[in-house]
């Protein structure tokens, strides 16, 4: 095995399942679940290398592998532990291939973990990278299937012992039907394993660096905690980006359209935006962030909800009246903002029409 | 109706006699090691106080935080068995997975998964194995455990796998206390379990501590039937608190915010507890504290119960006061308790922040000649930093521009003199009881917390069919069905589930029914 990267330890699963919820962008489901079961095999003696992008040849597999299912019923039904694993081993089986490392399809939120827990089951190791650099709420929103990654052979497997596979299935839109319509028949909890891609794919196509983010993300917000510094400034200095917006959350209209929470929220300003209005998109994750009726930013950039005086990352199903929040604003990396990526990613695919991306722009970073 | 309302806190218990509205007196008197010695003085002073006859007494309120200290302090806790129905689903994390190493060594880390369980819409995960209970019994026999929590993975949709692993493990070991997960919590596997584990190991001291109650109420002749506060401010009869001790776990500062909202008739506020120690800030929305959002630890256990939002400092009557050079630190540590033979105006050799209050000459306490050498300068900069720590904490709890008052309850109120930040500041009287008036008022509530399939029944029945299930848990737990109302309505959307799934959660409250 290679010997580039690094060993996860366990100490380092509590602040990268924060930077996850950080990157989440108030979707991507809670990591704390996956944090620990991740902790428990590694104390058990699991050993989890994140391994860079460069480390492994060109004709190496990659196996990306996520949760899929309901948030709500991943804090209830918890996993049996190797749901992914054995969807991946059944995509190997139909596809021929040996797996050589996983890879996360959103390291936003719980996903962020299911390849580090697949990755011990198989003795393999987690590349250091993603497939959104953030977190969206379908599985085709990827930048592998972005790029022209291949949609089966897929497999979804239960904690009970069923794995179905799609072995042909003509695109991802496809894929994102049928393996949502079995992950409901296996109770809304299951985990989903993708095609193979190549190494010499994933290289040119992951947002790179991801995992190493979140986790040091989480680091610094665990140290902004200890030293009781202010958390969302550390947070806007650390990783390049930008405060837009201080306030306090007056009102919250959701609706259910067709299986996903749509709404507004809607908030007062305080502090340097005192006077001012702002209103947040949300569908499972925040979408668009308007203040003052000006869109400021929207997807596939990110936007960042932090409880102002915790820094702990709010997501879009306990956002409500009277929290006080800080928006942050991160820029998605390059990838996601092609006009290619854009079609699948962008204002338009989500129902803004009227909305043409307009980038944010990186700050330094500072810390 | 004549009620008496008690707080029993780790230094003081306090009591109030009321007749409806009127607080007709409040005492203090110190919390015992054996909790009874202490009621039975409370008691009596307040009915001396009250020139009211025992018998008079209609019924008795008591607010405690035995059953929190007890898991904070990692004391008088039972061994417990943990049993969860779920298998093959939830094997990745056994029971007590994120509990701290101490905690879970004091009640002996016993955990069982066994097969059961449901789907969010109902389906099995897999049927019961009666088998596989019986031979969990016989473990949980040969370890000489006698207290036993039962979680299955989606009870609070349907409870009837944990109702059948109860009789089952209650029939084996006969005696044996039974929680149930689907009593005491909501959704959230983790967190409801951790609740129905501390409550198990809570039920030998429980029925203590409820037995000490009834025979200290007895002992003074007092006939009225006698009630405990939950952590929403309500109230559960004694046999069912014997049940659920856990529910207790946050109503010290629920009354105390209760009480504020009575006393001061103001219900939103912004409402400051200060005590020996710590003084406890939280905000007051319609007479209800505000709620967290997020998950509450307690004794370092993460649990789902919906508790106030309050924000502790280490400011009280006792905190030490001392000059580091020019710099005047108050607090953390204080004398506690102690107070009344340490602090310079009882005679003591520590400089305390009530010493501070009493050289400044606004209120009278102990012996003011004991702290007349206290320089200008010193009672000024201790009161400057008082003042700083206060404004700091409301600060942190106002969540709007609008000028709302504070008000300033507990035994430390002495501390505070004049607005807060600019906010008005409100004492009531018999504000060093606040917490015992809010045990006296607490109502009686039902709650419920449940997935419907809006696809199926439609909104309208689903939210009539959750309050009618809160209004029957309301009565069950002893409210005056005319007196009912519904408090709290909220319908969550899930996402990515089918047939329009929505959580509902309804709470209903009413008049506790005496008779």
């Amino acid at each position: 095995m290679s010997d580039k990267g690094y060993l996860l330890k366990e100490d380092d699963l509590h602040p990268l399942s924060i930077g996850a919820a950080l990157l989440g962008t108030g979707g991507g489901g809670n990591p704390y679940v996956g944090m620990l079961r991740a902790r428990e095999l590694i104390r058990k003696g699991a050993e989890v290398r994140v391994l860079p992008l460069d480390a492994l040849p060109d004709d190496a597999w990659v196996g990306e592998v996520g949760g899929i299912g309901a948030p709500v019923v991943g804090v209830e039904k918890i996993e049996e532990g190797g749901e992914c694993y054995r969807a991946m081993r059944a995509v190997e089986e139909t596809a021929g291939v040996k797996i050589s490392a996983t890879i996360s399809a959103e390291i936003g939120g719980s996903n962020a973990l299911e390849p580090v827990i697949a990755a011990a089951y198989a003795g393999l190791p987690v590349i250091d990278g993603d497939g959104m650099g953030r977190a969206f709420p379908e599985v085709q929103m990827t930048t592998f299937f972005i790029y022209g990654a291949k949609a089966a052979p897929a497999a979804i497997a239960d904690e009970k012992g069923n794995v179905v596979v799609f072995k042909d299935v003509i695109d991802m839109f496809w894929l994102e039907t049928f393996a949502r319509g079995v992950s409901v028949n296996m109770g809304a909890a299951a985990g989903l394993a993708i095609a193979p891609m190549s190494m010499e794919f994933v290289r040119r196509t992951a947002v790179p660096g991801t995992v190493t983010q979140a986790l040091q993300i989480g680091q610094t917000v665990l140290d902004a905690r200890q030293k009781r510094q202010n958390v969302v400034e550390r947070v806007v200095a650390s990783t390049g980006g930008k405060l837009f917006f201080t306030g306090k959350v007056t009102d919250v209209r959701r609706e259910l359209v067709g299986g996903f929470a749509r709404g507004h929220a809607h908030i007062t300003g305080v502090g340097d935006w005192a006077g001012s209005e702002a209103r947040i998109a949300i569908q499972n994750e925040n979408l668009v962030l308007w203040v003052d009726d000006v869109p400021v930013i929207m997807v596939p950039d990110l936007i960042i909800n932090l409880e102002l005086d915790t820094g702990e990352p709010i997501t879009t199903e306990v956002l409500r009246y009277g929290q006080r929040i800080a928006v942050i604003g991160l820029p998605v990396h390059d990838l996601m903002k092609t006009p290619r990526a854009l079609e699948i990613v962008g204002p338009q695919a989500f129902g803004y029409p009227e909305l043409t991306f307009n980038p944010l722009q990186p700050q330094a970073v500072l810390a | 109706m004549i009620r008496i309302g008690i707080d029993v806190g780790g230094t003081n218990t306090d009591a109030v006699v009321m007749d409806g509205a009127t607080v007709i007196a409040g005492v203090k008197a110190a919390t015992t090691g054996d909790v009874m010695t202490g009621v039975v003085s409370a008691l009596r002073a307040v009915l001396e106080a009250s020139k009211m006859d025992a018998s008079a007494i209609d019924v008795v309120m008591i607010g405690t935080t035995h059953f929190t200290n007890a898991v904070v302090q990692r004391r008088d806790l039972a061994k417990t068995a943990a049993v969860r129905l779920g298998l093959p689903a939830t094997a990745s994390l056994p029971p007590m997975v994120d509990w701290p190493e101490d905690l879970k060594a004091a009640i002996g880390g016993t955990g069982y998964l066994a097969h059961g369980g449901n789907e969010f819409d109902g389906r099995v995960i897999s049927p019961i194995d009666e088998q596989e209970l019986l031979g969990i019994a016989e473990d949980i026999k040969a370890k000489g455990i006698n207290t036993i929590a039962i979680t299955s993975v989606f009870s609070p949709v349907t409870g009837d796998f944990e109702k059948q692993a109860g009789e089952i493990l209650a029939k084996a070991l006969p005696g044996v206390h039974i929680t149930l997960s689907s009593d005491i919590g909501r959704i959230g596997l983790l967190e409801r379990e951790n609740a129905a584990i501390m409550n198990a190991c809570l039920r030998d001291l429980s029925k203590h501590v409820i037995e000490a109650f009834r025979k200290a109420i007895a002992e003074t002749g007092i006939r009225g039937r006698f009630y405990l506060t939950q952590n929403d401010g309500t109230l559960m009869d004694a046999e069912f608190a014997e049940k659920f001790p856990v529910l207790t776990f946050a109503s010290g500062p629920t009354n105390s915010m209760r009480g504020a909202a009575f006393l001061s008739g103001v219900a939103d506020a912004i409402v400051v507890d200060i005590g020996g120690t710590t003084s406890d800030v939280g905000s007051l929305h319609k007479g209800f504290p505000r709620q967290a959002t997020v998950a509450v630890e307690v004794g370092g256990v993460r649990t789902n119960f919906r508790m106030p939002d309050v924000f502790s400092i280490g400011l009280g009557g006792g905190s030490h006061v001392v000059e580091t050079g020019s710099a005047i630190k108050v607090g953390p540590t204080s004398v506690g308790y102690r107070i009344v033979t340490e602090a310079l105006i009882f005679g003591g050799k520590t400089l305390t922040t009530s010493d501070v209050v009493v050289a400044s000459g606004r209120y009278e306490l102990g012996d003011k000649s004991k702290v007349a050498h206290l320089t200008p300068d010193l009672i000024a900069r201790t009161q400057e930093r008082i003042q700083s720590m206060l404004e700091d904490c409301v600060e942190r709890s106002r969540l709007s521009p609008e000028p709302l008052p504070v008000i300033v309850v507990g035994g430390g109120s002495i501390l505070v003199d004049g607005p807060i930040g600019g906010l008005e500041v409100i004492k009531p009287n018999h504000f060093a009881v606040a917490n015992a008036v809010g045990a006296a008022i607490a109502q009686v509530s039902g709650e419920v917390d449940r997935v419907y399939a809006l696809a199926e029944i439609g909104r309208d029945q689903a939210l009539a069919d959750a309050k009618e299930r809160a209004t029957e848990a309301a009565v069950t737990a002893g409210a005056l069905r005319s007196s009912i109302e519904i408090v709290d309505v909220e319908d969550v959307p899930l996402a990515y589930l089918p047939g329009n799934a929505t959580r509902v959660r309804v709470k209903a409250v009413g008049e506790l029914h005496v008779g």
